[in-house]
């Protein structure tokens, strides 16, 4: 009788068991029973998923947006001015933008790569390259504001770059131009062997994060395109693709696209590392800037640095190969193992991927069938594993995710094509809207993938959403991969010309996201940390305000005794400690932009009056109730008058 | 009765009040921790905030201190040592008269603290940025709840003990408990 009763109840035990699995079970199942809609949705006051980092191209700037939902958060100054923060206008930002042409204020941002620890993604800082003005600049992830940007000498073309290897040792910049070096005035048709392609490394300070130029490998004059780090067993090796190995200086589009292969360039850089330890290399007298932005301080400063050290390729034995690659290679990606290096032939219609341990084999048993300029060619079928037919047309960049799934954009066929790796079989392809360039999967470019998503950046708009004249922004289409096949999800615009992108899951940022600066942090040499000291002082023509800002009145907020032909630096101190309580700084007439000042930080707007009068300031930033009231009088004189400063504030 | 008379010492380690300032456009709510000795930020810089959203109605700045700021540590620290004495004398009636003092002391504090707030809540700038009237037509005041939770405006004010409290009731409780003791011990004597 006992046993029965044992017997039943564990009966009844086992079908609640499986009625409970039945039910996680449906639920499991989401990807068939819920919508696009649902997948993408945020409800109102909900947070997104992932951050993404997405480069604006020709806008020269980073935004960032949240995935799934496809909302922009921000758009982040880095090589362009800015007139909404007064970036590139304020004093303290300026000298960001200088170079060894001058003060540049605007580049061609291409390809943005977050900082790694072991392979996998640590969000201390995302690293972006200025492609017209070769330049790589660092974002700080707390601030999410550009900390540093550093020149590429002898680069033209800053294409291939900037990624990272995978404990951020280094920062790459690669040139697209082949240019002489040094730079000389020479005829154009003698480029064919006289034409450098720089290859250069920064070794990134792994506390500050701040860049330094370590060495410049001197290739020949081909054009160096699309650039990864190799990763698990193949970190060390930096592989880069290559165009126009014809070295052709005209009508590129034919000439340089003759040969059946390019190159992919494997570069040793642990080996160049130990030979640059042992006093390899030779320094180059150049010129080139590198500028520092100071969180204290709230000011950058710009230092410039007079010669680089370069290496010849051919001195330093076993560092670098050419991986043969067919049909001028565009995207360089490398799986999450390390083991595979995918060579997209941009005319072609193949997908070629070459095998790291087989590279390794071929160096080792000398399998070579050239040498270009000295550099061994390996034998392509030496290192070939395989290739993906795929019947697309035109493949450019591939990410993975985690489950051995590479996923390669197609230009001119305008489609994703999801593919096994070691297979080589194609699995799922989906269109997108129109001609797409990148893709990225949050992590994708790491040893650790995320793969939920991936997002296609794509170079055509046309009717994808309401005209706005001839000029449209770009479009981009989000797809769940968590299921064997892919799912368009949504649809979305970006700003600028989004070329690659970096996402990363919210929590790795989120939390240390900063809030204010500290006021007792504040150490900018016109900072006004208290009212008491605020002031104006004059120094020639020159006149230095010291001006406060809290809800809702400046101090002071009348001035007189400025004249015409007098420069005056309004410098200013916001004095909130809230959470997004900036306030703005706008005078009539300033021929620069405006400020925003956020919570505790200082930034200076130069202002040359032009005419006398009693000309008006305010806060361009509705921050309270009493917003409308927070504005300033300035009395200008004529350039002859003896009125003496004064300010003021509540007084009548 | 010994341990009674220490538990108000944790007024030194741990804060007495706290007022909260909840609003839609603060999802951390402001918040300001009151200790016998001390005001107190609940998130950096919440009293600096506080004075800002309160300079629009006209309300004070709440002081870096205040006497009481004085006068509290040095009461808590002669009543712990009046309370020590009595636990050692050992009389069970005194450990009753502890408690009595506490209490009278502990209802003079809410009182001062009342008065402070009224205070703050009601003697307003008369420049004032914002001036508001009750449906009545007399000036609007200010004065967070000496206890519980109060709509103010578009913040609502939350005002509760604190863990400082806690133990100064505690205390207060045991010497009532000794008390008590001490009394049904002494009968027992009596009978036996
Ligand atoms: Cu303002």
């Amino acid at each position: 009788m006992k046993n029965l009763f044992k017997g039943l109840a564990t009966l009844v035990a086992s079908a609640t068991l499986i009625v409970g699995c039945n039910n996680t079970g449906s639920q499991g199942n989401g990807a068939l029973s819920s919508s696009a809609a649902e997948k993408v949705y945020v409800a109102p006051g909900e947070q997104d998923e992932f951050y993404a980092f997405l480069s604006g191209g020709y806008s020269g700037n980073l935004t960032v947006y949240g995935l799934p939902s496809g909302r922009m958060f921000k758009e982040i100054p880095v090589f362009s001015q800015f007139p909404t923060s007064g970036y590139g206008y304020s004093e303290e930002t300026k000298p960001l933008l200088n170079t060894s042409f001058g003060f540049v204020p605007w580049d061609d941002l291409h390809h943005p790569d977050i900082s790694q620890t072991n392979g996998e993604l640590d969000g201390r800082w995302v690293f972006v390259n200025g492609n017209n003005t070769p330049r790589i600049a660092r974002i700080d992830l707390s601030t999410f504001e550009t900390a540093e940007i550093i020149e590429v000498p002898n680069c033209a073309g800053n294409h291939s770059s900037s990624y990272v290897t995978e404990n951020t040792e280094y920062v790459v910049a690669g040139t697209r131009f082949a240019v002489p070096v040094p730079q000389r005035d020479m005829p154009i048709k003698d480029k064919k062997g006289n034409f450098k392609g720089a290859l250069t490394f920064y070794k990134v300070n792994p506390d500050s994060g701040r860049m330094n130029l370590a060495f410049q490998v001197l290739m020949p004059g081909f054009d160096y395109d699309k650039a990864h780090p190799g990763r698990g067993d193949s970190h060390g090796w930096f592989f880069f693709t290559t165009y126009n190995t014809e070295e052709a200086s005209t009508l590129m589009e034919v000439n340089a696209s003759q040969n059946d292969k390019d190159f992919i360039a494997a570069v040793n850089w642990q080996k160049i590392e130990e030979y640059v330890a042992n006093g390899g290399g030779t320094k180059m007298p150049t010129q080139y800037m590198h500028n520092v932005y100071d969180e204290e301080t709230h000011t950058a400063t710009s230092t410039t640095i007079n010669e680089v050290l370069t290496i010849d390729p051919t001195e330093v034995a076993g560092a670098i190969y050419f991986l043969p690659t067919p049909k001028s290679p565009h995207g360089c990606d490398v799986d999450p193992t390390g083991e595979y290096i995918v060579g997209s032939g941009k005319l072609s219609a193949d997908v070629t991927v070459h095998s790291f341990t087989k590279m390794m084999d071929a160096i080792e048993n000398e399998k070579f069938s050239a040498d270009a300029y000295g550099i061994p060619v390996l034998d392509f079928e030496a290192i070939n594993a395989g290739s993906v037919k795929s019947g697309g047309l035109g493949p450019l960049h591939t990410e993975f995710d985690a489950e051995g799934n590479a996923y390669t954009t197609f230009f001119i066929s305008s489609e994703v094509v999801k593919w096994k790796l070691g297979t080589w079989e194609v699995i799922d392809r989906k269109p997108t809207y129109y001609s797409v360039g990148h893709l990225m999967i949050p992590g994708g470019n790491s040893r650790k993938p995320f793969g939920k998503y991936v997002v296609a950046m794509n170079k055509i708009t046309k009717d994808r959403y309401l005209p706005t004249g001839p000029e449209l922004e770009h479009s981009a289409q989000l797809y769940d991969i968590s299921g064997d096949k892919m799912e368009l999800l949504s649809d979305f615009p970006t700003h600028g010309e989004p070329h690659y992108a970096a996402g990363c899951p919210a929590e790795l940022l989120a939390p240390k996201s900063k809030k204010i600066y500290k006021l007792e942090e504040n150490k900018h040499e016109y900072a006004t940390l208290s009212v008491a000291d605020t002031k104006v002082v004059r120094n020639g023509n020159e006149v230095h305000v010291y001006m406060a800002m809290i809800r809702s009145h400046f101090t002071p907020d009348n001035i007189e005794g400025i004249k015409v032909g007098d420069k005056v630096y309004f410098h200013i101190t916001n004095h909130e400690q809230d959470f997004d309580v900036p306030h703005g700084f706008a005078i009539i007439g300033a021929n620069n932009s405006e400020l925003l000042i956020m919570p505790g930080q200082t930034k200076t707007l130069t202002w040359e009056p032009k005419k006398p009068g009693v000309w008006p300031f305010y806060c361009t930033d509705f921050c309270s109730a009493l917003h409308q009231e927070m504005q300033g009088y300035v009395r200008v004189s004529p350039r002859d008058s003896n009125i003496e400063l004064s300010w003021s504030l509540g007084e009548d | 009765m010994i341990i009674a008379a220490l538990l108000p010492l944790c007024l030194f380690l741990f804060p007495l009040w706290k007022i909260t300032l909840e609003a839609p456009q603060y999802p951390t709510p402001l918040g300001m921790y009151i200790h016998i000795n001390d005001f107190s930020d609940a998130n950096p810089h919440d009293i600096k905030n506080i004075n800002i959203m309160n300079h629009y109605v006209g309300m004070k700045y709440i002081p870096e201190a205040i006497p009481e700021f004085k006068i509290f540590p040095a009461g808590i620290i002669i009543t712990t040592i009046l309370g020590l004495v009595v636990a050692f004398l050992g009389n069970y009636k005194w450990f009753l008269y502890w408690f009595i003092l506490m209490t009278v002391l502990s209802i003079a504090g809410l009182y001062d603290f009342y008065l402070w707030e009224h205070d703050y809540g009601h003697d307003l700038d008369p420049k004032a940025i914002m001036k508001f009237t009750n449906p009545d037509g007399s000036v609007m005041g200010f004065q967070p709840p000496l206890f519980g939770s109060k709509d103010i405006l578009n913040f609502t004010a939350h005002s509760y003990p604190q863990l400082g409290a806690f133990f100064l009731a505690l205390g207060m409780a045991l010497s009532m408990v000794a008390y008590v003791v001490g009394k049904k011990a002494r009968k027992l004597v009596l009978k036996s």
